[in-house]
């Protein structure tokens, strides 16, 4: 008895490890059912929908997120560049622009902002939390400027309105194209991350930047990809704000990126990089949703809801170092 | 054209593997290498001794193409050898396994053995090829038992400087570069590290290897190049040199005694330990240590030493037992405590944990003692200099001025700043953990004088050591530890390197091992 009592402890632990995102998500949801009232509120397809719907921008911006945490860097810059995206693309509507033509713009809009992120962190070797930083000032100061600091409206005809419109709010399916391309997107980023050698190197250097140099890998233009990958993501994210609120507004997406960082950290990523999934990732950011739902649902203030989504960061994050404490023993 | 191959073969034989001759390479007005030649044949094991800050670092980054030499040749079976970065050197075919491991420890054995050369194609990842050439690496090394899926972190150092080694056979070298290898590892792992040297020299592979363990090198080596400040002194067959010739080459004098004796006399006791238990180290470890002596502790790596004296300084949990300082009962204290009963630990980690790599000497030598250099609680940084400076000249530390940030330095003058807090601080009971590990002979023969010195003022030392010459060299008394249990503490004349070994080993009798 002695000798297996550790060992089962130890495998109890690894099944933790791979399904704990997972046994989160089950435990929020448990959680809510409690109240009969909820219940039956909560266990529809419709509100599964709006759940879903809430997901998508979240989890657009954590499969870019977690490239770029795997690799060990942070972007305190999203909810600003979705800001600054969602303003140009209603802009560029307004002015007459085609909706394909919107939507590439603003797409390579992100990425440039990603890229020039990346330029200035591989290029300079500056921290990644001080220029991103900086980052947020500018493109939210950019927004601001480009919108001449209201709100820019799009016509209510427009296709890109689709997006993430909620056709027959009662029913689960047809679900918006946004949920569709949020998944198919997280499938696509997801084999980049196991299958390809970029998608290695991003592990290698979160994991010793000083060895990733060592063995050939060239960790500047890496970096400077990642980025550059991870805003055309942001940018994405910025449409489908757009395409929810139907209108481009500069102070949208105040705080979003710690709900993306949230939503990676919970999905088992560690700041200091090298670990991280997109499974992970995506199962956090349906956390945060159904979190977010869930207290509405019970008609709980805004305060609360806050309250408790700060509480459980702290213990995904601290469970998050028991596991590995368990592991290394 | 079967005439041209046979010529070319002999003239490969003849044409050494890797020759330098006359090379130099200055850093601003710093001149780290002034003339440096040495050749290396095929299938040799060639070593480079030298104290830290000889210039073996920058022939290393030379070799593998970190730094470009500013003048003179290298050549790689005759042909010029000037690789632009890391990956070209290991396409060529030199490969460079470093001191401190460099592997990506979240990631697999595989992963890390195929790291910066994965088989793929347009950017895909080929798994099963991948884990073939794992495979393969490892098996060349007689190492098929390290699962290739484990993360590497969850490996065990040896095991970890296999991985690094399968590494670097990745592609067929024709080198393989080896600094300091050994320096982390048991005796057991360094008796498979040279099985596997010998592999490579059968397979026409040439190792330059580089060490501070001079008996170390006499065992494995065909031949040896000495450095000194930047030049190539010396080279020649290793069987025919005689050690303290070699040491007489890198100090550059000769070193009449490395391991001085001061007169001195055991006073009071001052520490003792009845039965101390940690966590899970030590198990039991009982001594008295005086005024004026100094206790060394022999044992393997993983025997509880280093644990031993964190849980007396107060760093880790003391599960049982009691600790007495001068024979009054102290067994729970923080560090804090410790330090101001006058003790001080010099971790055997002076990266990591003993120093404030990126703050200055004169922060580094003085932070736990500000009390003389500061007024109304204010540091005045002249005196907080000159306290530094005068701790620099007695300790010999060579450094620019107080200021200058201690990454800066050397290894062995990195130690001596360490070192040099403890005295700073006054401390009388030092509790001084592999305080020469890492660092060149120069060095070390100062760190043993001044404990001599300090042994001979009344201050109590506690010397933990791997290296047995120096244990038996200064030491008045020694215990050698042994999974968790230390022995009882002999006088230093009872003791031999043999039995300081079986009683590492567990074998309480020589004769029976």
């Amino acid at each position: 008895m002695n000798t297996s009592a550790p060992r089962k402890a130890f495998n109890l632990f690894r099944v933790i490890n791979i399904a704990g995102p997972f046994l989160g998500l089950l435990l929020v949801l448990g959680l809510f059912s409690l109240d009969s009232e909820v219940r039956p509120y909560l266990y529809t397809g419709g509100n599964f929908k709006i759940i879903l719907t809430q997901t998508v921008i979240v989890a657009v911006g954590a499969l870019g997120m977690t490239m770029i945490i795997v690799s060990g860097g942070i972007d305190l810059s999203v909810g600003s560049a979705v800001a600054l995206t969602s303003v140009l693309g209603a802009t560029l509507l307004v002015r007459g622009y085609s909706t394909a033509a919107t939507v590439v713009l603003t797409l390579l809009a992100g990425g440039l902002i990603g890229l020039v992120n990346g330029l200035v962190i591989a290029g300079f070797r500056m921290p990644p939390f001080i220029v991103t930083l900086g980052m947020m000032g500018v493109l939210r100061g950019s927004a601001k400027w480009l919108a001449g600091n209201q709100t820019v409206n799009i016509p209510s005809s427009a296709p890109l309105n689709h997006l993430m419109a909620l056709a027959s709010p009662t029913q689960l399916f047809p679900l918006p194209p946004g949920v569709w391309i949020a998944i198919g997107l997280a499938v696509v980023v997801s084999v980049v991350m196991r299958q390809t050698v970029f998608g290695r190197y991003i592990f290698a250097i979160g994991s010793n930047e000083a060895t990733a140099r060592l063995c050939g890998i060239r960790v500047p233009l890496q970096k400077v990809l990642i980025y550059a990958l991870a805003g055309l993501l942001f940018g994405l994210a910025g449409l489908m704000q757009l395409s929810r609120l139907t209108q481009g507004d500069p102070t949208v997406a105040i705080g979003l990126e710690l709900d993306i960082i949230a939503a990676v950290v919970i999905g088992g990523a560690s700041l200091n990089g090298g670990t991280g999934s997109i499974l992970g990732s995506m199962i956090g950011a349906l956390i945060m949703a159904v979190l977010r739902n869930g207290s509405n649902q019970m008609g709980w203030q805004n305060f609360t809801q806050e309250i408790i989504i700060g509480i459980v960061i702290i213990i995904a994050v601290g469970l998050d170092l028991l596991r590995q404490s368990r592991m290394k023993t | 054209m079967a005439i041209f191959d046979e010529l070319m073969d002999a003239a490969t034989l003849i044409v050494p593997r890797l020759r330098m001759s006359a090379v130099r390479k200055s850093f601003g007005a710093t001149r780290a290498l002034k003339n440096v030649s040495f050749e290396v044949a095929r299938g040799e094991v060639h070593v480079l001794i030298g104290e830290n800050g000889a210039g073996k670092s920058t022939l290393m980054k030379i070799l593998s193409g970190a730094h470009q030499p500013d003048a003179g040749a290298v050549e790689l079976d005759g042909q010029p050898f000037v690789p632009a970065n890391p990956l070209h050197a290991r396409q060529s075919g030199v490969a460079m396994i470093y001191q401190e491991l460099t592997l990506a420890p979240h990631l697999s054995v595989e992963e890390n053995i195929l790291l910066g050369e994965e088989p793929a194609r347009c950017g895909w990842l080929n798994r099963s090829r991948r884990r073939q050439l794992a495979a393969q690496a490892l098996a060349e090394l007689h190492h098929q038992n390290i699962p290739l899926d484990a993360p590497v972190n969850s490996r065990s150092i040896a095991e970890q400087q296999i991985v690094e080694i399968a590494r670097a056979l990745i592609g067929q070298p024709k080198v393989v570069i080896m600094d300091e290898p050994t320096s982390s590892l048991t005796q057991a792992d360094t008796e498979n590290l040279f099985a596997i040297i010998g592999r490579l020299r059968k397979r026409g592979v040439s190792v330059i290897y580089i060490s501070h363990f001079l008996e170390e090198c006499q065992r494995i080596a065909d031949r040896y190049t000495v450095l000194r400040d930047g030049e190539s002194v010396a080279t020649g067959d290793m069987a025919k040199a005689s050690l303290p010739q070699i040491i007489q080459w890198m100090v550059g004098r000769a070193i009449s005694e490395i391991y001085p004796r001061t007169p001195r006399q055991m006073g009071k006791p001052v520490l003792e330990w009845r039965a101390l238990a940690g966590r899970s180290k030590p198990q039991a470890a009982s001594l008295t240590l005086h005024e004026g002596e100094i206790l060394g502790i022999a044992g393997l790596i993983g025997a509880g030493r280093t644990e031993s004296l964190r849980a007396c300084f107060g760093l880790d949990r003391i599960r049982g037992g009691v600790v007495l300082v001068r024979s009054s009962e102290a067994t729970h204290r923080t560090p804090g405590q410790r330090l101001a009963g006058g003790m001080g630990l010099l971790s055997e980690n002076r990266k990591a944990e003993g120093l404030m790599l990126n703050r200055s000497l004169a922060d580094n030598l003085t932070l736990t003692r500000y009390g003389p250099l500061s007024r109304f609680g204010f540091i005045q940084n002249r005196r907080q200099r000159q306290a530094a400076q005068e701790w620099m000249d007695r300790l010999e530390v060579r450094a620019q001025d107080p200021g200058q940030s201690v990454n800066e330095l050397s290894g062995g003058n990195q130690q001596k700043v360490a070192l040099g807090r403890l005295l700073h601080h006054q401390a009388s009971i030092l509790l001084l953990d592999e305080p020469t590990r890492g660092i060149d002979v120069g060095s070390k023969a100062q760190i043993y004088k001044l404990m001599g010195q300090l042994a001979a003022q009344g201050k109590a030392i506690i010397f933990v050591s791997s290296y047995l010459p120096e244990l038996l060299g200064i030491c008045d008394t020694i215990g050698v530890m042994c999974r968790g249990v230390l022995s009882e503490v002999c006088p230093v004349a009872e003791w031999t390197e043999n039995r300081i070994m079986a009683a590492a080993i567990g074998q309480s009798d020589p004769a029976a091992a």
